[in-house]
């Protein structure tokens, strides 16, 4: 099934992993950067697969997401089969296994901004940005996920914008939030 | 009123530098352990302190490092983990702790490290805590640089490696052996215990697991001693708390107070009352996956005897409050969606049951539920509860929802009757 959909996906280039352990960088392979800064998270553990969530937020810092280019890449390069990446990679909620805007909202919608009203913002991004929960906007330039508690309760509702936290966010505050990242 | 944890913390202010905590009596607790006495005396310390888990399950920290092996025959290398992956909805207070003392911290770690022998550390950070990040990894660096971590440490001939480790979210991680797995590069998905993690945890060795409220509690334990800490309490646990109120109230905050204050001290005093207009209706007293506590219960005091006593749990200790305009039924919907998407799908009753119970819930919500509905929800409490689940998650979800239907059945059945939210 991963073969499948290594073909069909993405660039549709790599249907063989063995084609991920040679060659120049490249979409399918790794480049020079992202093996030094895997080398060393390998050179922590006791086994090169212990590093592979280390790996995947390497290569999604370089990439942005992760394709499946990629995690056949990771997978020969920690010596693992594509499906034990994946497995690893579509488990964890911060692993993008579909590509995103250059900016990620992540709106906290957990018990403390639902009780603060979180669905509000909700309703304001979706008509400023034109978009729903897991989608971009056609300039690449955002994508909306929800997230799970940001452990900013008491300044609920809270929302997260790359490495930015805001707290007590107001309908009326979006559009200056928004607007330093356009 | 004394607060060790957070005394030298104030909110808006950078945290201490190694040479602002040393001044204030940092690491004095590291060096009287590794002058004058053994991991054995240290362990003992901190059972006889009463000292509990901070984490939600409020196991005393002294025992459950008494389980790890010691002596030169014991399995090497041993670990000592930090479980600062704070994730429970509602749950704000390692944050407190992680950004405004990370020194403390780190004292902790290595007095634990110590008690128990390990020869490396981790913190398993929430990705979300980014500040707290930045500056754990400075603090690290400075306790290295001045001789507190690393080879021979103060010439004790004791030595600690400490890494920090940054998630990439997910709930389970904060279950202990679901860490481990995740600290393994695996999927977060707990581990059939025994063998527990004090035998055989991260990479078959020897880990112990603690929460970073607990691990800071620490250094002034060794410095005041048990006695000290015992009076601390105000009901019948030891020490201070961190206590945190989000919902509408006034000044929703966290604060270190004496542990066992009562639910009506922290919402009325400490966090200002109820936002004017609107009346206080329950309150999950420790966290999303907490039994409701109800108006019946303000006088309850926040200690971990008297939470289980009134029905719930302490758990973090960090309060979600419902009020009269919040509906109860898209209260635990919330929650249920939020249990049910971090459900690891390891084990059958977790993964498909809770996506039932949203659904169920969801539909009620909405108007289109039946009195039926609402006995299933009932049954499901009995069939995800503790027993039938290979951890607990489940069981712990089922907490919000079997207490919202004992103390507010009549806003499910209301959402039946009328076919439609009567909150609107």
């Amino acid at each position: 099934m991963i073969a499948q959909k290594l073909n069909t996906k993405d660039t549709g280039k790599a249907n063989n992993t063995a084609l991920y352990t040679t060659g120049v960088a490249g979409e399918p392979y790794l480049t020079d950067l992202e093996r030094t800064a895997i080398d060393h998270e390998v050179a922590q553990v006791p086994y090169k697969s212990a590093a592979v969530i280390e790996a995947l937020k390497i290569v999604q810092q370089h990439r942005g997401w992760i394709s499946d280019d990629s995690v056949g890449a990771i997978a020969a390069y920690l010596q693992m089969s594509p499906a034990e990446v994946d497995s690893v990679a579509t488990f964890y909620n911060l692993i993008f296994r579909k590509p995103v805007g250059r900016h990620v909202i992540l709106l906290c919608d957990s018990i403390s901004c639902y009780v603060m009203k979180y669905g509000d913002l909700y309703t304001a991004l979706q008509e400023k940005l034109n978009i729903k929960f897991g989608e971009t906007t056609g300039d690449q330039c955002f994508t909306l996920l929800p997230n799970c508690c940001l452990g900013c309760c008491d300044h609920a509702p809270a929302l997260m914008i790359d490495n930015d936290l805001y707290k007590d966010v107001t309908v009326a505050m979006l559009d200056c939030i928004l607007k330093k990242y356009t | 009123m004394e607060r060790p944890l957070t005394q030298y913390i104030h909110p808006g202010c950078p945290p201490f530098d190694l040479r602002e905590y040393e001044m204030t009596g940092g690491y004095a607790a590291l060096r009287k352990v590794i002058g004058s006495m053994s991991p054995q005396e240290v362990q003992k310390l901190v059972q006889e302190s009463g000292l509990k888990g901070r984490g939600g399950a409020g196991f005393n920290t002294g025992m459950k490092w008494s389980f790890v092996p010691m002596g030169e025959n014991a399995p090497q290398p041993k670990y000592l983990i930090a479980n600062a992956d704070e994730m429970e909805p509602g749950t704000f207070k390692d944050r407190l702790l992680l950004e405004g003392n990370p020194h403390q911290l780190i004292e902790g770690m290595i007095l634990a490290a110590y008690a128990i022998q390990a020869d490396i550390s981790y913190i398993f950070l929430r990705w979300a805590y980014k500040k707290a990040a930045q500056l754990l990894r400075k603090s690290i660096h400075e306790a290295y640089t001045a001789g507190y971590l690393g080879k021979n440490i103060l010439g004790s001939g004791f030595s600690l490696e400490m890494h920090l480790h940054t998630g990439v979210g997910r709930y389970m991680c904060g279950e202990e052996t679901a860490l481990l797995n995740a600290l393994e590069g695996k999927r977060a998905t707990p581990r059939a215990k025994p063998p527990f993690p004090q035998v055989s945890g991260l990479y078959g060795k020897p880990t112990i697991v603690n929460n970073v409220e607990t691990l800071c509690n620490l250094p002034h334990i060794v410095n005041n001693g048990a006695e000290w800490f015992k009076g601390l309490g105000n009901g019948k646990d030891s020490g201070t708390k961190l206590y945190g109120v989000s919902g509408k109230v006034n000044k929703p905050g966290c604060w270190e107070l004496p542990i066992g204050v009562t639910v009506r001290e922290l919402i009325e005093e400490h966090a200002g009352g109820m936002k004017n207009g609107y009346r206080f209706k329950g309150v999950l007293p420790g966290g999303a996956s907490t039994d409701f506590l109800t108006t019946e219960h303000l006088d309850v005091k926040m200690d971990f005897v008297s939470v289980a006593a009134a029905g719930s749990r302490l758990g973090t200790g960090t309060m979600v409050v419902m009020d009269d305009a919040t509906c109860p039924v898209g209260f635990v919907h919330n929650l249920q969606h939020f249990f049910a998407q971090e459900s690891c799908g390891f084990c059958t009753p977790c993964r498909e049951g809770l996506p039932w119970v949203e659904k169920m819930l969801l539909s009620l919500e909405r108007g289109h539920g039946t009195a039926e509905d609402v006995e299933m929800l009932q049954m499901h409490t009995q069939l995800l509860g503790p027993g039938n689940t290979f951890c607990a998650l489940a069981p712990g979800a089922m907490e919000p929802l079997q207490s919202a239907l004992k103390y507010f059945r009549e806003d499910f059945e209301k959402h039946v009757e009328l076919h439609k939210c009567p909150y609107g």
